[in-house]
C-alpha cells in the first residue's frame, strides 16, 4: 500500500491529499447532521471514553478551542498541551513528545511552527494525527470548515469564482484551501503583494489540475465577479524583520463601501484573527460569513474526529 | 576512436556511462568521491552518444558502486549505465532506477522544515513528484529543491 493510501486507511489528515472528493463530501454531510450537537441542542456521546490530545506547539485560539468543544460535545475528553513550560522547552524532540502522547490519547491534533511536523508526527506514532497547522504548510481541518461554509452559503462547491487575498506565501489556510477548491473546479484569483505570492510549487500544482488561476497584486475590480472573497491576515510573526512587514501591512482592506456591485450571495470569509483587513462596518452586511465560519469549525471537527476514530455518524441525528 | 577508449581501460572499478553531458563533476560530488585521495578517476565529457546526443563518462578505479550509490546517481543521471570491472573484464552490469521515495539520500533545504532539528530521529525523506523534468520535494514539508541545491544537500 502506498504511503498516502495507508494514511487514508489509518485516519490521519495531514494534507488535503489524504481525502478524496467523495471523502470530503461525506465528511461535510456528517458535519451538517452534527450541527445541532455542536450547538448543544442534542446530546450525542459518540466519542465517550475517547481522549483527544490537543498538541499545540504554537498559539491558537479558534482551532484549539473548537477541537476541544467538538470532542467534549461528543462525550470525549481532551488533554491540552502547550510547549511552554513543558519538556519541549527542555529540548525534547517532537518524536519523543509524540511517543508519550501515543500512550495517553486515542487521537491527536497537532499545531507546530515547523513545516512538516504533522507528517513527521503521523510517521512517529500509531494514533491518528490531525494537522491543525504546520508552519506555513497546511491546515486541512480549516479547509474542511471553509468548504463547509462555502457549501452552506452557495449550496455547492463546484465551479465557483474564489478570490484569495493577502498573505498567500505564509498563509497555510490558503495553501490547503486552494488545493481543495481546484479539485471542485473553482477558478482562483490570487491577490497578494509580490513578496507574499503563493509559492511556485503550489501554483504549479493548481495549474496541473487544469485550474484557471490568475495572480494579481490589486484587489480593485475583483469583487464584482467573486462568489467568495477569502481575506487573510498579513502574519507579522512569519516575517524575518519588521521593515519587510511594514511594507505590506494593511495593504488590502475591505469596507462596507467596497462591496457596492458585489454579486448577490457573494460571501466574505476570513480564518481569523483579523487585524484591519475587514472593517467592522462589513460585519453586519449580508456578505460577512467569518463568524459563522468560526462556529463551523465545531461540527466539521466533530465529523473529522469521528471519521479518524472509525466512529460512524448516524444518518439521522435526533 | 570509440569514446570508451579516450581514456585507458581500468583493471578494477566502475564505469559510469551515459551521464548527461556536463554533469560528470556533479556525479563525482554525488558519489562522494574524494578527489584528493589517490584513487584514479578518469573523466570524459561531451562525447557523442546515440542515446543522449552528447554524454559524459566516468571511470572510477578500485571502487565498486553499491545500490545506495545508484540511488543517489539516479537523481542526476537517470539513464546512466554502470559496469563493474574486475580484472579488465565487465563482471556486472547495472542500471540506475529512480525510486518514488528517497530515504536518507539528501537533506531538505527549507530552513523551517521539521527535519532541520538534527536531533529528530526519523530519516530524511524526499518524494519524486516528476521524473521528466526531475522534481523532488521533501516528504515532510513539501518544499522542492533545484537539482544543484539538491546535490549540495546529499547526505
Amino acid at each position: 500500500m502506498r504511503i498516502r493510501e495507508r494514511q487514508r486507511a489509518m485516519g490521519n489528515l495531514v494534507t488535503m491529499d489524504d481525502l478524496t472528493n467523495d471523502d470530503i463530501v461525506s465528511i461535510l454531510d456528517d458535519a451538517e447532521r452534527l450541527v445541532p450537537v455542536a450547538k448543544g441542542d442534542i446530546l450525542l456521546p459518540l466519542l465517550q471514553g475517547k481522549v483527544l490530545a490537543n498538541m499545540f506547539f504554537e498559539n491558537s485560539t479558534r482551532t484549539r478551542m473548537s477541537f476541544e468543544t467538538a470532542m467534549k460535545r461528543l462525550g470525549g475528553s481532551v488533554l491540552n498541551f502547550s510547549s511552554v513550560g513543558t519538556s519541549v522547552s527542555k529540548g525534547e524532540t517532537l518524536y519523543d513528545t509524540m511517543q508519550m502522547i501515543d500512550g495517553y490519547a486515542d487521537i491527536a491534533a497537532i499545531r507546530h511552527p515547523r513545516q512538516g511536523a504533522a507528517q513527521y508526527s503521523a510517521d512517529a506514532v500509531d494514533i491518528p494525527i490531525l494537522n491543525a497547522g504546520d508552519g506555513a504548510g497546511n491546515h486541512p481541518t480549516q479547509t474542511m470548515l471553509d468548504l463547509f461554509t462555502i457549501r452552506q452559503s452557495h449550496g455547492k462547491m463546484d465551479g465557483l469564482n474564489v478570490v484569495l487575498v493577502g498573505d498567500l506565501r505564509y498563509g497555510r489556510t490558503v495553501h490547503s484551501l486552494s488545493h481543495a477548491l481546484v479539485r471542485f473546479g473553482a477558478s482562483l484569483t490570487l491577490v497578494s503583494p509580490s513578496s507574499l505570492k503563493m509559492p511556485a510549487e503550489i501554483v504549479s500544482d493548481l495549474k496541473s489540475h487544469g485550474a484557471d488561476v490568475t495572480e494579481t497584486e490589486s484587489l480593485d475590480g475583483q469583487i464584482s465577479d467573486a462568489d467568495v472573497i477569502y481575506m487573510t491576515r498579513i502574519q507579522k510573526e512569519r516575517f524575518p524583520d519588521e521593515e519587510e512587514y511594514s511594507k505590506v501591512a494593511g495593504i488590502y482592506r475591505i469596507e462596507a463601501a467596497s462591496l457596492v456591485g458585489a454579486k448577490k450571495g457573494m460571501i466574505i470569509m476570513h480564518p481569523l484573527p483579523r487585524v484591519d483587513e475587514i472593517a467592522p462596518s462589513v460585519d453586519s452586511s449580508e456578505f460577512a460569513k467569518y463568524f459563522q465560519q468560526a462556529f463551523n469549525g465545531v461540527p466539521t471537527r466533530m465529523a473529522l474526529l469521528c471519521r479518524s476514530l472509525g466512529v460512524e455518524v448516524p444518518k439521522k441525528v435526533s | 576512436m570509440s569514446e570508451m577508449r579516450r581514456v585507458t581501460a581500468i583493471r578494477n572499478g566502475t564505469v559510469v556511462d551515459h551521464i548527461p553531458s556536463g554533469y560528470a563533476m556533479q556525479v563525482i560530488r554525488i558519489l562522494r568521491i574524494n578527489t584528493e585521495r589517490a584513487t584514479p578517476v578518469s573523466l570524459v565529457m561531451n562525447v557523442p552518444s546515440d542515446k543522449l546526443g552528447r554524454k559524459d563518462v566516468l571511470k572510477i578505479e578500485d571502487r565498486e558502486l553499491d545500490q545506495e550509490d545508484l540511488d543517489r546517481l539516479a537523481l542526476i543521471a537517470p539513464a546512466a549505465s554502470i559496469a563493474i570491472i574486475r580484472n579488465h573484464a565487465v563482471a556486472e552490469k547495472m542500471r540506475v532506477e529512480l525510486g518514488d521515495d528517497l530515504v536518507n539520500i539528501a537533506k531538505c533545504s527549507f530552513p523551517n522544515c521539521i527535519t532541520k532539528n538534527d536531533r529528530e530521529p526519523l530519516p530524511q525523506r524526499m518524494k519524486v513528484v516528476s521524473r521528466e523534468p526531475l522534481e523532488v520535494r521533501c516528504y515532510y514539508c513539501g518544499r522542492g529543491q533545484e537539482i544543484d541545491e539538491l546535490i549540495g544537500n546529499i547526505i
